[in-house]
């Protein structure tokens, strides 16, 4: 809980921060600009850690098998779980990204008081996580309206289908509160399931609370305060060219509500602080030997860049040592040996 | 050695977390669930540093002045060798998927054997010492010195992990724990800590050919004794030839199997199918083993003790490899030889079953296959004369074994045989194939000092055992590693008594008809053949 408590604070320190530098201290400009500055570090730092992951080879070929490897032509091969072609693992790998297919056959083992162990179908994991992960990355897509003028079609059409609720009057965007829900649950797992809450650090609280931050300042301009939209496109398009010029020019321009600005700063937050953390199993797991890699060990070899040279007892040095039992049981020696046992050149 | 809780004492599991923070709670080397460590002579044999005699629950463990400098070099090298290791130090979100899947979690309520935190046990220090938030922010971000206390808890718990992958099939990102307690198992041997039962057979593989370092006249006596035992059984004798140049196949099995029941009896069945089919095949004394206990050493251990095999391949002129039932031996021979030991000898030609003619291309590189592979392809082309009425008495339960489940995909060949040779029943879905338990005894923690502990990481696997055995009155639990066949026949005993363990082979030896056999009234293991009486009263 202490570990929760301190990612919630520095939360809340950064909105504190957003409140005094652009309400108090009338620093807009600042705040219009940091977009950028998170921007390139997120994008360097990402190259950069993804690099530096790929600096270290792949000694070995290690899949994790999850089903039937191929071998007689009557078994039959489990190709997305058990791949032995490239094509199979990018089946494996287009599952796992975009349906979690591991976390997806989650279970939940307990012990009764008669001391048997039972197993569950632990689907909440897989649930919210999906909820969290397609909620956030739609409402980002979303999100393009504000970066391009004119709009896509596709993004308009997709805002036509997210958007096909209507609730008092207002059009509700679906996936927004899909993203809430699977956060919400991901913090509510966190604090009250005693495994996960016991080896959670802050690094695993911060994340979590800077995203449900920024869904909810987005949802409370969406739905209740309702910003100057018309500032905000001003802000987003001069973010989107890059034109430092014009994110000034608006930002003197209109007087942008505050939570506007807890909403950029957090998503700003969020970019700085994605390449230096945990957040990069994002690009990690396309990276991870045991998933994308084909299970084709004995048919082809796979070649290790440092495989050492090692010392070896060999079997002449084998011979030597017990060739006095070895003849005594009749086995076939290959070398000679003299009386005291010493070994002479080999045989013919 | 410790006293070993009953049964009842040991499901009272406790899974609540500790009060405080698992980087303040020291580890307690308790009686009963560790293992001795090395002896020197072991390492001094094999050239690994610091050979001393000490113990785990000593305060001092005799480490090198510099045992951290040692430790810290050793994993900044093992991170530019190994991308794994590399991603996985750096992309675990903490969910929380691994923490039940666990055996030894399951077992023993301990949050440390959480995989999540096993591995943490190493992040914590990898931050610590290579990340520029561990270094600025240690607290927040979970970072730590490595101290001795951490030092402690990590030979404690990478000698609590079988490294059985099962916690990867279940991960988001498939970290592997396993590769995780391999470095780290790596880096406490370059400063001389690893556990006797690791290190003794790793030295006597090396010089003498087997783990259990059993010399070439040992090795023909042990092969003699069970041709005398099939000889009783059946009235046929046969012909085994060792390191015999010129042979068509080098059949390589676990040691294990030659030298202890019930692998014998599996061993047995081996050869005598091989005799029935009329193969051309030899035996290795100098490669009397195909398990390499490298793999729970470092991987140039492995490597130099899976040399052997290609070696000994190329010295005796075969086409090609037949391996035995060996659990991690098939982790080593399906995921490292031909990289390390390869490519094969150009002696040695894809391999080809003799009888069937059926062509083993899932093996076109290294050469090499699993024994029920070879099995399985007889059974489908009917070359195999069977009874299996002789089996009626066993109703049989199979068991993934960790390594040929969750590194090669071998589930349905074994699976196959079984069809041909007994009544057998499966195991609750989540037991079994790629869920598959492990018998909390693998990866060099099979040993008497650490039972308890083998005990409760066992107790998901018999636990599952133990439900087929009420409901279908299961009494024989197959398998195909000759550590299983070590490490269950106690855990049974001990949770499930009356299942008994055997390898698959063992059941195809029962059933096995051989042109010009006596007739049989006794199985392998010189037990009455359930349907011998009957035919005679018929």
């Amino acid at each position: 809980m202490k570990n929760a408590g301190i990612a919630a604070g520095l939360v809340l320190a950064i909105l504190a921060i957003v409140f005094v530098g652009t309400e108090v201290l009338n620093l807009d400009a600042f705040f219009g600009i940091l977009p950028l500055i998170a921007m390139a570090i997120f994008i360097i730092g990402f190259i950069y850690r993804v690099l530096n992951w790929a600096k270290s080879p792949v000694p070995f070929r290690i899949p994790t098998t999850a089903g039937q490897q191929k071998s007689l032509d009557f078994i039959k091969q489990n190709k997305i779980d058990n791949p032995s072609t490239k094509g199979g693992v990018i089946v494996r790998m287009f599952l796992e990204v975009v349906f979690f297919r591991s976390l997806f056959r989650n279970s939940k083992a307990e012990v009764t008081d008669e001391g048997n162990i039972t197993y569950q179908w632990e689907k909440w994991l897989w649930l919210f996580g999906l909820c969290f992960h397609w909620g956030f990355f739609l409402t980002v897509f979303r999100h393009l309206r504000l970066f391009t003028d004119p709009v896509p079609g596709f993004v308009k059409a997709w805002e036509m289908i997210d958007g096909a609720f209507w609730v008092d009057l207002q059009q509700i965007y679906l996936t927004g509160f899909i993203l809430l829900l699977g956060i919400t649950g991901l913090i509510a797992r966190r604090l009250y399931m005693d495994k996960v809450r016991y080896v959670s650090l802050v690094q695993d609280f911060f994340p979590i609370f800077l995203i449900f931050g920024i869904a909810v300042t987005g949802m409370f301009m969406r739905y209740l305060t309702h910003v100057d939209i018309t500032a905000v496109k001003a802000v987003a398009m001069g973010i989107a060219g890059f034109n430092i010029g014009a994110i000034l020019e608006a930002c003197a321009m209109y007087d942008i509500s505050v939570n506007f600005w807890f909403h950029l700063t957090l998503v700003c937050t969020l970019l700085i602080y994605f390449p230096t953390s945990k957040l990069m199993h994002a690009a990690g797991i396309f990276m991870s030997p045991t998933r994308n890699m084909a299970n084709n060990n004995r048919m082809v070899r796979h070649i290790n860049p440092w495989n050492p040279d090692v010392e070896v007892h060999s079997y002449q040095e084998y011979e030597h040592e017990f060739h006095q039992k070895m003849k005594a049981v009749g086995l076939p020696l290959d070398w000679d040996y003299d009386e005291e046992g010493n070994q002479l050149p080999k045989k013919n | 050695m410790a006293k070993l809780p009953k049964p009842q004492e040991l499901t009272k599991i406790d899974f609540k977390p500790p009060e405080t923070s698992w980087m303040d709670t020291p580890v307690d080397f308790r009686p009963g669930t560790y293992s001795y460590a090395s002896k020197p002579e072991s390492l001094e044999m094999i050239g690994f540093p610091n050979p001393r005699i000490w113990s785990p629950a000593d305060e001092d463990w005799k480490l090198p002045e510099n045992w951290q400098t040692i430790i810290l070099d050793g994993l900044r090298d093992r991170l530019q060798r190994f991308r794994s290791l590399k991603v996985y130090m750096d992309i675990c979100v903490r969910c929380g998927a691994c923490a039940d899947k666990c055996h030894f979690f399951l077992g023993s309520g301990d949050p440390k054997n959480m995989p999540v935190l096993r591995a943490e046990l190493l992040r914590s220090v990898y931050r610590k010492e290579y990340t520029l938030a561990g270094k600025l922010m240690a607290k927040m971000v979970g970072a730590r010195e490595l101290t001795l206390p951490v030092l402690k808890e990590w030979f404690y718990y990478f000698f609590q992990c079988t490294e059985c992958r099962r916690c990867s099939v279940y991960c988001p990102y498939g970290i592997d724990t396993a590769e995780i307690t391999m470095i780290g198992r790596e880096l406490l041997n370059l400063v001389g800590l690893s556990i006797d039962w690791v290190m003794g057979p790793v030295s006597a593989c090396y010089m003498k050919g087997n783990h259990l370092g059993i010399q070439p006249h040992g090795v023909v006596d042990s092969f003699d004794m069970a041709l005398d035992d099939i000889e009783d059984i059946t009235g046929v004798r046969l012909d085994l030839s060792y390191n015999r140049k010129g042979a068509e196949i080098l059949y390589v099995p676990p040691s294990g199997d030659v030298f202890a029941t019930p692998g014998t009896y599996s061993l047995m069945g081996q050869l005598m199918l091989f005799h029935e089919m009329g193969l051309d095949y030899t035996l290795s004394t100098y490669n009397s083993e195909g398990g390499n206990f490298g793999l729970f050493t470092s991987n140039e251990m492995m490597k130099r003790l899976n040399a052997k095999i290609y070696a000994e391949a190329q010295r005796l002129g075969v086409k090609y490899i037949i391996g035995g039932e060996c659990g991690h031996m098939w982790r080593v021979l399906n995921q490292y030889m031909d990289t390390m030991n390869g490519p094969a000898p150009s002696n040695l030609e894809v391999p080809k079953n003799p009888v069937t003619g059926t062509v083993f291309e899932n093996a076109r590189s290294t050469k090499m296959i699993h024994v029920t592979e070879f099995t399985a392809d007889l059974l489908r082309h009917n070359k195999v004369k069977l009874d299996p009425s002789r089996n009626s008495n066993i109703i049989a339960t199979y068991h993934d074994s960790c390594n040929p489940a969750r590194a090669m995909g071998l589930f349905d060949e074994p699976r196959y045989i079984l069809d041909h040779c007994v009544e057998w029943h499966e195991m609750p879905e989540d037991t079994i194939r790629e869920k598959t338990f492990c018998c909390g005894s693998g990866a060099g923690l099979g040993n008497d000092e650490n039972m308890e502990m083998r005990m409760r990481g066992g107790f998901p696997r018999a636990n599952a055992v133990k439900f087929v055995k009420e409901r279908h009155g299961v009494n024989m639990l197959a398998c195909i590693c000759a550590i299983d066949r070590a490490a269950l026949p106690p855990l049974m005993n001990y949770w499930n008594p009356g299942v008994e363990v055997c390898g698959v082979h063992e059941l195809l030896g029962n059933a096995l008809v051989m042109k010009g056999e006596k007739k049989r009234t006794e199985n392998l293991r010189f037990e009455p053949l359930p349907n011998v009486d009957d035919e005679e009263e018929a």
